[in-house]
């Protein structure tokens, strides 16, 4: 059987490196934060797809590619495959997961909407946790722009948290 | 009812909901690789690496006094018993030892021959002086200045760096007693 480790051990690990970026290491700039954890997904996820596919043949289509990280690379990730998936059949893919595991903690946790911008009164209390539940998203994000790109396939990510605990994942397909 | 006892780091290991090792193995890599990146300097690698793993262990405390049951530990040395069998049991699934204990008992050498970091990895030339590892030693720390014990932890061995297994020194520096709020028994 696969090695496990216990599920904490992801979820600290995650929240620590969204929160180091965010707080500590650009604390004033949210987007080239936002862009180091893209980054570090991208590299996770090219590295992953690398291994799923070492002994399986290419894929004819991009449909194709795109049924692997709905299935095979969601159910290594979060042992349920991606519960809806529509495409517009021009490069548009919006894979959808019900109940997005790692936006579980987010919403409590405190140490990205705590300490570094206490005075910026402005924004609410909600609007930070948005803030906060977005850098969390560019982690999956970069994991399926990487896992295409290991596949040969050049992409846009984004997602869209609208129907929490839902989250939507946007696959735009470049070329 | 029947008293509880502290459970056993197998029990809860089993307990826990847990995920494939490949995500965390990788994902740790890639922050390391990042941090190179973004830090330049190894020194300031390691020392974030620690930080992070020291912010990481505060919280993680909770988690494991919850879910192992553990009550007080009598002394340092029952503590990093503790740590070694049930700790690392629980969270990364593997086991450590506990050697080399000093005179006063304050001092000692935690052994882990299986560490799920490094599967796969393999450090470059460029790395040298990389304690990769090191968000572990942070977690330590953090996770007992929680409950009071004020440590230094350092590598000894890296298995990394050539050794045949990893070893950590965990030295007690100060250790705060505490005073509850709350009674145990009721």
């Amino acid at each position: 059987m696969a090695r496990e480790v216990s599920e904490s051990c992801v979820d600290s690990l995650l929240t620590e490196m969204v929160s180091s970026y965010c707080n500590r290491f650009y604390a004033n700039k949210p987007e080239l934060a936002a862009r180091r954890i893209e980054a570090i997904g991208y590299q996770v996820g090219h590295q992953l797809s690398e291994r799923y596919t070492m002994e399986r043949p290419g894929f004819s289509d991009h449909l194709e590619a795109i049924k692997f990280i709905c299935k095979d690379l969601w159910s290594e990730l979060f042992k349920k495959q991606i519960d809806n998936l529509k495409t517009n059949r021009r490069g548009t893919f919006v894979l959808q997961d019900n109940k997005f595991r790692w936006l579980a903690h987010v919403s409590i946790d405190p140490s990205i909407d705590g300490s570094s911008n206490e005075d910026n009164s402005g924004t609410s209390t909600e609007n930070k946790a948005a803030q906060a539940m977005s850098m969390h998203l560019y982690f999956p994000c970069g994991i399926i722009r990487g896992a295409l790109s290991n596949l040969g396939i050049t992409c846009a990510v984004s997602a869209d948290i609208s129907n929490l605990p839902a989250c939507s994942f946007v696959v735009r397909i470049k070329g | 009812m029947a008293p509880v006892g502290p459970r056993s780091g197998e029990a809860i290991f089993a307990s826990v909901e847990r995920v494939n090792a490949e995500l965390f193995t990788l994902t740790y890599g890639a922050i390391v690789r990042q941090l190179l990146t973004d830090l330049e300097e190894v020194e300031e690698v390691n020392k974030q690496l620690d930080q992070m793993g020291y912010n990481i262990g505060i919280r993680l405390i909770d988690e494991f006094l919850a879910k192992s049951n553990v009550s007080r530990c009598v002394d340092f040395k029952e503590t990093a018993e503790v740590i070694a069998k049930v700790g690392f049991k629980m969270f990364l699934g593997v086991t450590a030892s506990v050697t080399n204990w000093d005179a006063e008992g304050t001092c000692c050498n935690i052994v882990l021959e299986d560490n799920p970091l490094v599967d796969f990895v393999e450090l470059p030339d460029t790395c040298q002086g990389l304690y990769y590892c090191n968000i572990l030693s942070g977690v330590i720390r953090g996770a007992l200045e929680m409950v009071s014990m004020k440590t230094e932890v350092t590598w000894v061995r890296d298995m990394l760096r050539g050794d045949d297994v990893f070893e950590l020194q965990v030295k007690l520096l100060k250790q705060v007693p505490e005073e509850y709020p709350y009674k145990d028994d009721e």
